[in-house]
Formats: structure tokens, sequence, C-alpha cells
């Protein structure tokens, strides 16, 4: 028989509050559906993957776009983004893409359209038409929605 | 005869301790925890309903974020309660076999890959590693009401510039802390993995996440770490913060991987 190795007991944190119980659900996603062992299971895990990962990929990626602009990707490179992974995410991406330019196009026109006709009305054209999770900007954009003080 | 209306589920893999330990420990659905034995291997689990954990079950349920949450914190309570006894390999959510005696058998196919494991993680923790960037507010206000501007439309792309350039300050200052804090805690760690970025609207937290790494330490070494983890926050540059999250159970580095030695 190997010791028991006790572990240190108690969750320690530097700013966020509260222990294990309180654990952030993303952190524990990530951990629980993304880490772990993972080996099969009777019931049949295999066909459940594209369930989990389309969970987690509509938890987790929507920062992804940010941080790629950042010059970080080291995800392109993970192997645990199992291909069926990459194949959903790049569905989903596109999408985003498609809809991404048609407000792009939408907003350009908006735009031309008001700029010639109605400055006037250039507060309407702010930034978002949505909230978007893809902006970097804090939410809401300051000053940006309205010229009238914050 | 009809199927089987019970499974097991399993949380987790570790060396076999005082089964008293897990009395009054509850599991997924609140379902009562215990151990199955297989000679210098324990699983630990649950015996669930399928009517919960079955395929068809799962499938459904797992896309319900609700359900998902309670099933997510019961298992990680579970692998944190044995965690705190003995040295744990953790299974990924819903891992489901049919008895204890298919759990049995399966600590005997995988004996050695979970010997292996067992021995990468005794003595050690995990340890998460976010850092967050945060654009700061406009300095100046946007004083001048619309009807001053010449052209409200050059107006409003020249606020644009001004914020696009706040955040790119800020970005390339969180990617410097990024990469200084990597070299810094790696240096404290065996191992370390990157997780994706979190989405602000499930991690509720303010600012975006720009690293999220787990970091494998020695448990001597986690007071260290988080002093170093601290001090690294401390002087982090505005708008920039690091949070560090645990000591968690090893899951980051229970992949079944080789995991990635720091150097």
């Amino acid at each position: 028989m190997s010791e028991p190795t006790p572990w240190r007991g108690e969750p320690r944190q530097i700013r966020s509050a509260g222990g294990s119980s309180a654990a952030n659900l993303a952190d524990v996603l990530e951990r629980v559906l993304d880490k772990g062992v993972v080996i099969a299971g009777d019931i049949q895990i295999n066909l459940l993957d594209i369930e989990l990962l389309t969970v987690k990929l509509r938890l987790l990626v929507a920062s992804v776009d940010k941080a790629k602009e950042m010059g970080i990707d080291w995800w392109e490179h993970d192997p645990a983004l199992s291909s069926r992974a990459r194949r959903r995410e790049d569905e989903e991406l596109a999408e985003e893409n498609r809809r991404l330019r048609e407000r792009v196009a939408a907003l350009e026109e908006h735009r031309t359209a008001e700029v010639t006709a109605a400055p006037t009305h250039s507060a309407r054209w702010g930034p978002r038409e949505e909230p978007s999770e893809r902006d970097f900007a804090p939410r809401p954009a300051e000053g940006e929605e309205d010229h009238g003080p914050a | 005869m009809g199927p089987p209306e019970y499974a097991d589920y399993v949380y987790a893999v570790c060396r076999p301790f005082d089964a008293g330990a897990v009395d009054g420990l509850t599991g997924v659905g609140g379902h009562p925890v215990h151990v199955v034995t297989e000679a210098r291997l324990t699983a630990v689990v649950s015996t669930v309903p399928l009517h919960e954990f079955g395929e068809q079950a799962l499938r459904n349920s797992l896309e319900d974020l609700r359900w998902l949450e309670e099933v997510a914190r019961a298992h990680h309570g579970v692998v944190e309660a044995v965690g705190r006894r003995t040295v744990t390999v953790p299974l990924r959510l819903a891992t489901v076999y049919h008895s204890d005696e298919r759990v049995r058998e399966v600590l005997r196919e995988h004996g050695e890959a979970f010997e292996a494991a067992l021995r990468e993680l005794a003595g050690r923790v995990e340890l998460g590693v976010k850092v967050y960037a945060e654009a700061p507010a406009p300095s100046v206000p946007p004083a001048r009401p619309s009807s001053g501007e010449a052209n409200p439309g050059r107006a409003y792309l020249r606020r644009r510039k001004e914020q696009r350039d706040r955040r790119d300050d800020t970005w390339q200052r969180a990617v410097e802390l990024c990469e200084r804090a990597d070299e810094v805690l790696g240096g404290l760690a065996w191992a370390r993995e990157r997780h994706r970025p979190q989405s602000a609207a499930l991690s509720e937290a303010s600012g975006e996440n720009v690293m999220n790494n787990a970091y494998l330490v020695d448990e001597e070494r986690v007071e260290a770490f988080l002093a170093t983890a601290r001090e690294l926050d401390s002087h982090a540059p505005e708008g920039v913060r690091i949070e560090v999250s645990g000591p968690w159970a090893p899951y980051s580095f229970a992949t079944g991987r080789p995991s990635e030695v720091n150097t």
C-alpha cells in the first residue's frame, strides 16, 4: 500500500472571493468538461462528444477573436481541440463572420446615408447595434452612444 | 429482461483510502458516493439511475446549462473532497459504467496509465492563473456637443481611433505581462496547460481574459507561487491584472497526454 498523499486543504485565491464551492463556473466547466482523464464509458460518451463540445464552444469560445487579434493563438495548436471540435468551431466562426460582414455592410450603408443626409443623427450610429462579446471595449462604451454626459 | 436501471458514475481514480471517508458524501444528483477498489486503485463512484445518466438522458441534459452546472459542481465537489485525502486522478464529467464489476474491469484494463498518472500527480496541485486586460475609460470626455462638430462623422471616427489606441496599449501591456507571468510562474511549476481565454459572459469577470493557464505545482511551492503571483499583480501595469484560482485537483494534468514539462 502506498501512503495516502494528503493535499493541503483550503482553497486560496488572491482576488476572487470564496472557496471551492464558490468556484467560478467557467473554471469548473473547463476542467470537468475539457480536462480530466477521458476513458470510454459504457454509456456512449463518444456520441456525446459533439454535445459536450457544442456546449463548451458556446461557453468558452467567445474570447477567441480578441485574443487572436493580440497574436495569442496557442489553442490553434492545442491537441485538446480535436479535429471534430475544430470543424464545429469553423462552422460557427464562418457563420459568425457572415453575420458580422452583413452587419458591417448594413452599418456602412447606414453611415453613408446619414453623413450625407442627416448628420445630426450621428448618435444613432454608435459602434454597435447589439451587444457583442467580441468587442473589447467595456460595455456600454462611454460617450459614444450618447453625446450627453455619462 | 429489461435493461439495468442503474449505472455507476465515476468521478475519479485514486489510491485506496479509508472508505469511511466518503460516508455521507453525495455527488451528482445528490446520490451517495462509494468506492470500488481493485488492487492498488480505487474508483470513486455514485450509483445513478439511468433515466438521469443514460445515453439519451445525458444527450438532452448536457445542453441544459443549469443541469450542467449542478452536475459539474457536484462532480467537482467529490473530486475535491477525495483530493484532500489522497492523490487523485479526476475523470471527465459523465463517465458512466454499467456496474461496479465493469468499473473493476476498467481499473484493471487501464491500471498502468492510472498508476503513471498517480505517480506524476502525487504531492502536486493545480493552480489557475488568468490575466485580464481592461481598456481604461476615456480620459478626455468627448466634450463638444454634436452641434459644435464641423463633421459628426469625423468626430465619431476620431473617438473610435482614440479608443482603439488606448485599447492597443492595454493589450500590448497585457501581452507583456502574460509572457512575464508565464515565465516566472512556470519556473515554479512542473508543467503548464493552456486553457482558452474565458468568455466574460460566463465568468462574469470584468475585463478581457487574455491568458488562462493552469500550472502543476508541488504542494511545498504553493505559497511561493501565490506570493509570486501576488507580486506580479501588484506591479501589473494599469488596466491589466492577474487572478489566481485553486489549488485545484490536477484536472488539467490528468488528460492522458504527456504533460509539458517546464524547462
